[in-house]
């Protein structure tokens, strides 16, 4: 990944030569930065929320108790409880978990999935018509619309959430991963390889991949914060786990009816959710300028 | 120029038909009997197979695609399930609703994000640019339907100010609509504005450093025409080409703002579809908002193209 | 009175390790209508030297840490922006090296040059598009109306450097300053840039600052000549006296280095060494360390200028050993 702030500097250079020292110098930059301290500062707390849920909030969260109905935020119960007495810190931490687990999951797939398809657009002029149609077409649909649209066809659960959110947004990386595909492959490193007789796997491989990581961070980055934001609000139009498993969409969606008596119900989890959100793009700013500059016009 | 568009809208051709083909596919990769969820757990075969037969879905496959391709043509969408009416229909009656939130949201977006991406751009790393873009960073990591509910709370269930949902049509009372669509617009544009602001700033600052920047300076120009003139109409061209990104944003956004809000527009219109699982509407509905789209791009692209003279001048 | 009088001007750029002179201690004057080249390598200071006249310079990073640059008998570096706003243009017009990104690429280039007018006098659009024509034409350029209505990405490099000099100079300024107006042209297209300069300081009467690396346009252009070195001055002298007795080491150098047709091939010269690191100077004087005729002394202080004769001066301790060989 650091190899490519070299490569894209010195074009006739091949980049592995810099290796580890670079690899150094990125991490110390990137730490030094300063929106990507508090990104990590945030998004550690959140992890260590959702990590720690058995022992921040011992309660089970999906405990009823009538007789502590809505009870306002206080010592005993940190963010209140909800219309069945339930603990809403334990929810919401509880719910801290399936986000940061689904948003990794996509995350994953896409890193996946997206450098596959983009770097074969990308690689292989024969194939990048046909693939960017199929991409295009998919990019035409509003990112929320679609994912309804296929959650609701496949049915209400975690590993359908994360399909839906996937196929929305597969296309887009793919697109970055194709991009850098691109201009990396025309650069004289890459063609000095072709003239030496390396196959396509070896190029791809050695070359090509290696050096187009750094848009695909700083997409990735992104892409965490806007499958947080996209699961939410499929959860809070009725889409995500079933009830009674909490998720920050849908403790918002059923605390949606009790506003007036108990705002603390819709206010904690949404909060929790901007929160996790802006750390994860603030990271996103720290790894782009760190990484690459340019590339600050896109996003 | 004509050249341009013309191969604009050729290119846009194989994407149009490549969603109208997805928007039917996914409706028939319904797992499970659809009629049975449709008829409810009650429904006996009989009916069942009457909302089969309704459907057309009793007809082989590729029987069902060439009906579903004649009527497009012909703009028959089919009937609703839900609403028993036809899908055209309500969409074009909700549609204006949806536009008319979206353009007041648009409006907010590009002044307020232009505004804000700007002074930050010329007061660059003063705490002006600081406050613009944690203020754009706050935008963009809001989640739309959590702002629209705190709004709610504050300024209807509190202060008593706005009302807490629904819509007033702006013919019929201007001042009524206004006051309806001003918490869904604001919550649905912070996500917009945060985002312009950023691409705003950045184009500017690229821009701001280009020779011909400096050229202008050295004949002597006050600086209001050095960045107003000069310096925005070159970033304007990037900018143009985010706005089509926005509007999908707008309109993937007002899907969750309509249902927050109670606002019978097209997007709360498809969400109960799906939720419902009224297909035809399902189908019907985001093949509509999708071409309008495609539309928009489309414009968005001819736009960029006449804007840039070296596109515009092309030989050949 | 010179039209131009430069004294003791000091540039500093503020970088990650504090502040760097870019430009230290330069005096020169400039008399109407007289051209004066300014020659050094890159990053000599020449640029910043006029960038500072025109009060074109980023601050920040840039400051200026001293001196005066007199204008007309004023003091340009206490004018705000406003009232520099009125020098430029008028007072003194400026190109530059790149003509192909110097343009603003989405306006014609009729419309450029028309809005300096419009912001400098008060005359209407036909009287703005006539002079724009009529500047046009005395470029060199043909079919000047039709012209007016082309955007730069239409013409060539020639052309779009000679928009440049009919934009910079149809509020008719006194001073033209032209940093590296023909290096990013074709051989050929120079030759005429640099007569066409000529011709209208005949015709205008105004002087020329031209900045440049190439000692072939110093001879070709300039009355007098400044040699820039690390940001100072290395010598000041009349073109010719210069060529024929150069009185600094650095320009002996510069002069050596110049390829000839003529005579035997022989390796080209080049002067030993880099430009020092602004953050790190040396002590002494600034080119010692390249310098073949070093001598112990040079590295104890920074020599001061000094007269040779009337009108040259060089900064060398050993500039009459040189004079004399």
């Amino acid at each position: 990944m650091a190899d490519s702030v070299v490569a894209l500097d010195r074009p006739g250079v091949a980049p592995e030569a810099s290796g580890r020292r670079v690899r150094w110098e990125v991490a110390r930059r990137l730490l030094r930065h300063r929106s990507f301290q508090t990104g990590l500062a945030l998004f550690a707390i959140v992890i260590a929320a959702a990590v720690l849920a058995p022992w921040i909030s011992p309660v089970n969260p999906n405990k009823l108790a009538m007789r502590a109905r809505f009870l306002p935020p206080s010592w005993e119960h940190l963010f209140g409880t909800d219309n069945f007495g339930r603990s809403q810190l334990a929810r919401v931490v509880y719910g801290a978990q399936l986000s940061l687990f689904i948003g990794t999951a996509v995350v994953v797939i896409n890193a996946v999935f997206g450098t596959l398809i983009g770097a074969l657009a990308g690689y292989f002029r024969q194939l990048d018509n046909a693939l960017m149609r199929i991409n295009d077409a998919i990019m035409a649909f509003p990112a929320v619309l679609l994912a309804i649209g296929v959650a609701a066809v496949l049915g209400r659960s975690t590993p359908n959430m994360i399909l839906a959110l996937s196929i929305v947004y597969v296309p887009r990386t793919a697109r970055i991963v194709r991009s850098s595909v691109i201009v990396i492959r025309q650069m004289e490193y890459v063609q000095a390889a072709v003239a030496a007789g390396a196959g396509h796997l070896r190029i791809l491989r050695r070359h090509i991949l290696p050096n187009s990581m750094a848009p695909l961070m700083v997409q990735l980055s992104f892409l965490f914060a806007y499958a947080v934001l996209t699961e939410a609000t499929l959860s809070f139009l009725g889409l995500g786990a079933e009830p009674p498993t909490p998720t920050w969409g849908n403790i918002m969606a059923e605390g949606r009816q009790y506003m007036r008596e108990a705002p603390w119900i819709i206010a904690i989890p949404g909060a929790a959710l901007a929160i996790t959100v802006m750390a994860l793009n603030l990271l996103g700013d720290g790894l782009r300028d760190v990484l690459d500059p340019r590339l600050r016009i896109q996003q | 120029m004509g050249r341009v568009i013309f191969s604009r809208i050729a290119g846009a051709i194989p994407v149009i038909i490549l969603v109208t083909l997805i928007t039917f596919g996914l409706m028939r990769l319904i797992p499970g009997d659809v009629t049975a969820a449709l008829g409810g757990v009650n429904s006996t075969p009989a009916e069942r197979e009457a909302i089969r037969q309704n459907l057309g879905l009793d007809q082989p496959i590729h029987v069902q695609f060439v009906k579903w391709y004649a009527g497009l043509l012909r703009g028959d969408l089919g009937r609703s399930h839900l609403l028993g009416k036809d899908v055209t229909q309500t969409m074009f009656e909700r549609l204006p609703v949806t536009l008319s939130l979206s353009a007041y949201s648009l409006v907010l977006t590009i002044l307020l994000g232009l505004l804000t991406g700007m002074l930050a751009a010329l007061r660059q790393n003063s705490w002006v640019d600081q406050a613009a873009m944690m203020f754009a960073m706050i935008g963009v990591s809001m989640p739309n339907f959590w702002l629209g509910l705190m709004m709610i709370v504050l300024f209807s269930v509190h202060l008593g100010w706005l009302p807490s949902g629904g819509y007033v049509p702006f013919m019929q009372d201007p001042w009524g609509w206004f006051r309806a669509t001003t918490m869904p617009a604001i919550s649905l544009a912070l996500l917009q504005v945060g985002l312009l602001a950023r691409i705003t700033r950045s184009t500017m600052l690229e821009v701001l450093r280009q020779d011909f920047v400096r050229t202008a300076r050295a004949k002597g120009l006050p600086n209001y025409l050095v960045v107003g003139k000069h310096a925005l109409a070159n970033a304007l061209i990037p900018i143009v080409t985010v706005v089509g990104i926005i509007v999908s944003l707008l309109m993937s956004g007002a899907v969750v703002t309509e249902t927050v809000f109670s606002i019978p527009g097209v997007g709360q219109l498809l969400t109960s579809a799906i939720l419902n699982r009224d297909y035809p509407m399902i189908q019907g509905g985001l093949l509509i908002v999708t071409l309008l789209l495609v539309g928009i791009n489309i414009a968005v692209d001819v736009a960029y193209a006449w804007l840039d003279p070296r596109v515009r001048y092309e030989r050949g | 009175m010179s039209l131009l009088s430069v004294r003791g001007l000091q540039v500093l750029f503020g970088t990650e390790r504090g502040e760097v002179a870019a430009v230290d201690d330069i005096s020169f004057d400039l008399g109407a209508g007289e051209v004066l080249g300014i020659v050094g390598e890159s990053g000599s200071g020449k640029s910043v030297t006029a960038l500072a006249i025109m009060g074109l310079l980023p601050r920040p990073p840039a400051r200026i840490g001293a001196g005066t640059i007199w204008f007309e008998g004023q003091n340009l570096l206490a004018f705000g922006e406003r009232d520099m706003q009125r020098v430029r243009g008028p007072g003194i017009g400026m190109i530059f090296q790149e003509p192909m990104t110097s343009l603003n690429p989405v306006f014609t280039i009729g419309d450029q040059i028309m809005e300096t007018v419009r912001v400098h006098e008060r005359v209407g659009p036909k009287a703005q598009r006539e002079r724009a024509v009529e500047m046009l034409a005395k470029v060199g350029i043909a079919l000047p109306a039709r012209r007016l209505d082309d955007y730069p990405h239409q013409l060539s490099g020639g052309m779009r450097q000679r928009v440049m000099i009919a934009m910079a100079l149809i509020c008719r300024p006194k001073l033209l300053i032209a940093d590296e107006p023909t290096t990013a042209l074709d051989v050929t297209i120079q030759q005429q840039i640099l007569e066409l300069l000529l011709d209208l300081r005949e015709e205008f009467r105004m002087a020329i600052m031209i900045i440049t690396h190439n000692m072939g346009v110093v001879a070709e252009m300039a009355d007098r000549v400044v040699v820039m070195y690390a940001g100072k001055i290395a010598e000041h002298a009349p073109v010719g006296t210069l060529f024929a007795e150069p009185a600094h080491p650095y320009t002996r150098g510069l002069l050596d280095s110049i390829p000839s047709l003529a005579g035997e091939r022989e390796r080209l010269k080049t002067i030993p060494g880099t430009l020092p690191n602004p953050a790190a100077m040396p002590p002494g004087c600034r080119f010692e360390p390249r310098c073949a005729w070093r001598i112990a002394a040079c590295a104890g202080a920074s020599p001061p200028l000094e007269s040779i004769q009337a009108g040259h001066e060089s900064a060398c301790i050993r500039q009459r050993e040189l004079v004399q060989r």
